[in-house]
């Protein structure tokens, strides 16, 4: 069943509520769960030190969100991360100028992609996966040895300490609200999210297809852009490894955070919850727990099954 | 008859010509030395991705989203499970490539029973499985220096006037995988399956038990490469499996198959497994470094499969 945009602003009905509160509650558990194992933690600093990944994590959740609304897959996101990372501690450093034209270069490499997979009618998956290569092979072109270093604006910003709430927190609202106001609540945002609806009824209503991919990936580019600066901002340093857990790490944010695979049914707010999640869960519980270094990856994938076994039960208690 | 070859024939010739001109570029540049040798190994490693390569043809021809994440966490575990079942002693060869089977039947089974009890799609199923398959293999292989044994490793290296053993295998396995494709009810209620679900359900075909077959047969495959790529590169390791993530989806797009699914090409698959190890060995022999390999490999990937062009859906 396809459920037009339009349905979501109707009152929610009880499976779908419980749904939507999903990530929040997992979010919530998460939480207590680092309260009852070291109640320090909760704390300016502790969140702040919890969290401190999170940013980038989130930026590079919401990039992922934005093609999987038109039902594709970016299998690359994560060395594009990491070649803005080293793009960010090399050029934008040393020149920012050439820094920010290879940026937006780059970023308009990724609309080029979304207009190539839908003109030629590619598996993103295949073609991301292959711009994966491209971009690990850029970077270490670029950074053949670990190295450079931040611009010290951007280690003033990420070092930026805000009063009561710590910035990763503060960081994470704005990005949360900024997308979901542009996605879910203007006009072309339900477009977009209609072309992975249902692409038949957009096109036919005489929006432009190609549009909307390009729209999208150029997104996803922006955000890579944002997650992979943000990145350097806080290890100050760039490698060109430096961005590889995030493919996985993004697509599974997406997916706790509410989002799903099909039908341009997603939740930037509930994204960047499932972001932070990931973000608390692989750190600190998982340190918190002594689970020990080995399962701490299997453990991620134990979360996220239970997260989708959870939802799977409300859904079929739910009708 | 006729009709059904010509059809075929189109992304078959593809991949293997473009096997031939990175072949051809590379001897240029050699001035005809090694242009056997090259052959050679080039034949041996393909049949690693030929492997993995058939079982995800048969995933993703199930139709859209059915792709197997999990092989190259799976192909890891096996080759640690081979060559500690096996423990280096040539009695136990049978017993290990056994173990190393069973246990990517077992990653297969598991990786449908998520897709099936959580209703999640493949990509996310085969993902997390492959998060806790990966954390196993560390756990299981931590510090894990057993050498194959010596009938064995002996054995992944035989070759015949040039003609290498594994190679042989790969064979009777695309032709086993042909078989079954074309000629088999189960190829068959696949390629149903993955032109119309819908239909084929009505149509009587028991949709559930072909997927769930269908999804062991990978992780059986992958399990097997395990075995046999321990064996070759004489030692396991966790992450020998790798770059089987990209090979595998690749060979069976740019060999023709569908990624719509319902349309599957067993022969493409051989000849786009000899044109990426060929590529690579042509970029080797250029002498060109680790970052510009990436770099052109990625490029040409994504050029062949623009170039390859995708299907639309049948409906």
């Amino acid at each position: 069943m396809v459920v037009p945009p339009v349905a979501a602003r109707r009152p929610a009905n009880y499976a779908r509520m419980v749904r939507t509160l999903l990530p929040a509650f997992s979010f919530t558990l998460i939480l207590l769960a680092i309260a009852w194992l070291n109640p320090r933690a909760i704390s300016y600093l502790g969140f702040s030190l919890m969290l401190n990944l999170a940013i980038p994590i989130a930026l590079a959740t919401i990039a992922q969100m934005f093609v999987i609304t038109i039902n594709e897959l970016d299998l690359s996101i994560g060395t594009f991360v990491g070649f803005v990372g080293c793009v960010t501690a090399t050029w934008l450093r040393d020149d920012p100028l050439i820094g920010i034209l290879v940026l937006m270069a780059a970023i308009a490499v990724y609309a080029g992609l979304g207009a190539l997979i839908h003109l030629r009618n590619l598996p993103s998956i295949v073609v991301t996966l292959g711009m994966s290569f491209v971009w690990q092979g850029l970077s270490i072109l670029l950074l053949p040895k670990p190295g450079g270093k931040a611009p010290d604006w951007l280690l003033a910003l990420m070092g930026f300490k805000p009063p009561f709430v710590p910035f990763p927190i503060v960081a994470a609202l704005i990005i949360g609200l900024v997308v979901h106001f542009g996605l879910m609540r203007s006009a072309y945002g339900t477009v977009l999210r209609g072309a992975g609806g249902n692409p038949q009824a957009i096109g036919r209503a005489g929006w432009s297809l190609l549009r909307t991919k390009v729209v999208m990936f150029a997104m996803t580019g922006l955000f890579g852009v944002f997650s992979g600066i943000a990145l350097i901002g806080i290890t100050t340093s760039a490698d060109a490894n430096i961005g590889n857990g995030y493919t996985l790490l993004s697509i599974a944010g997406v997916i706790l955070g509410g989002g799903e695979f099909v039908g341009g049914r997603v939740s930037p707010i509930g994204a960047v919850i499932g972001a932070l999640t990931l973000a608390l869960a692989a750190g600190s519980l998982l340190t918190f727990m002594h689970i020990p270094p080995d399962w701490q990856v299997a453990a991620n994938g134990v979360i996220l099954i239970l997260v989708l076994a959870a939802r799977a039960f409300i859904s079929r208690r739910g009708g | 008859m006729s009709q059904i070859t010509k059809l075929a024939s189109k992304p078959w010739i593809w991949s293997y010509l473009g096997a031939l001109v990175v072949w051809l570029a590379a001897i240029v540049y050699t001035g005809g030395t090694g242009a056997g040798g090259m052959i050679t190994a080039a034949l041996s490693l393909a049949v690693f991705t030929v492997i993995v390569g058939l079982g995800q043809m048969f995933v993703i021809t199930l139709g859209p989203g059915n792709v197997d994440l999990s092989i190259p966490a799976n192909i890891g575990l096996a080759s640690a499970v081979a060559m500690k079942t096996m423990g280096g002693d040539d009695k136990m060869i049978a017993v290990g490539i056994l173990a190393a089977l069973g246990s990517g039947l077992v990653i297969g089974l598991f990786n449908y029973s998520l897709i099936r009890l959580l209703r999640i799609p493949p990509i996310i199923a085969t993902l997390s499985s492959s998060f806790i398959v990966l954390s196993t293999d560390i756990a299981y292989g931590r510090g894990l220096q057993i050498k194959p044994p010596p009938a064995f490793a002996d054995f992944a290296n035989i070759q015949f006037f040039g003609i290498p053993i594994l190679a042989v295998v790969g064979v009777l396995l695309a032709g086993i995988a042909w078989a079954a494709l074309q000629r088999m009810t189960y190829g068959r209620s696949v390629l149903a399956i993955g032109q119309n679900m819908r239909a084929a359900k009505f149509a009587g075909i028991p949709v559930e038990r072909i997927r769930l077959v269908t999804y062991m047969l990978s992780g059986g495959l992958a399990g097997l490469n395990g075995a046999l790529l321990a064996a070759y590169f004489r030692g396991s390791s966790v992450d020998i499996g790798n770059e089987y993530l990209l090979s595998s989806i690749a060979v069976v797009v740019i060999g023709g198959t569908s990624v719509a699914g319902g349309r599957a090409n067993v022969p493409g698959i051989w000849g786009a497994s000899l044109f990426l190890i060929l590529l690579l060995t042509m970029l080797n022999t250029f002498g060109v470094s680790a970052g510009l390999r990436l770099l052109l490999t990625g490029i040409i990937i994504v050029g062949v499969i623009t170039a390859a062009g995708g299907h639309k859906p049948a409906r």
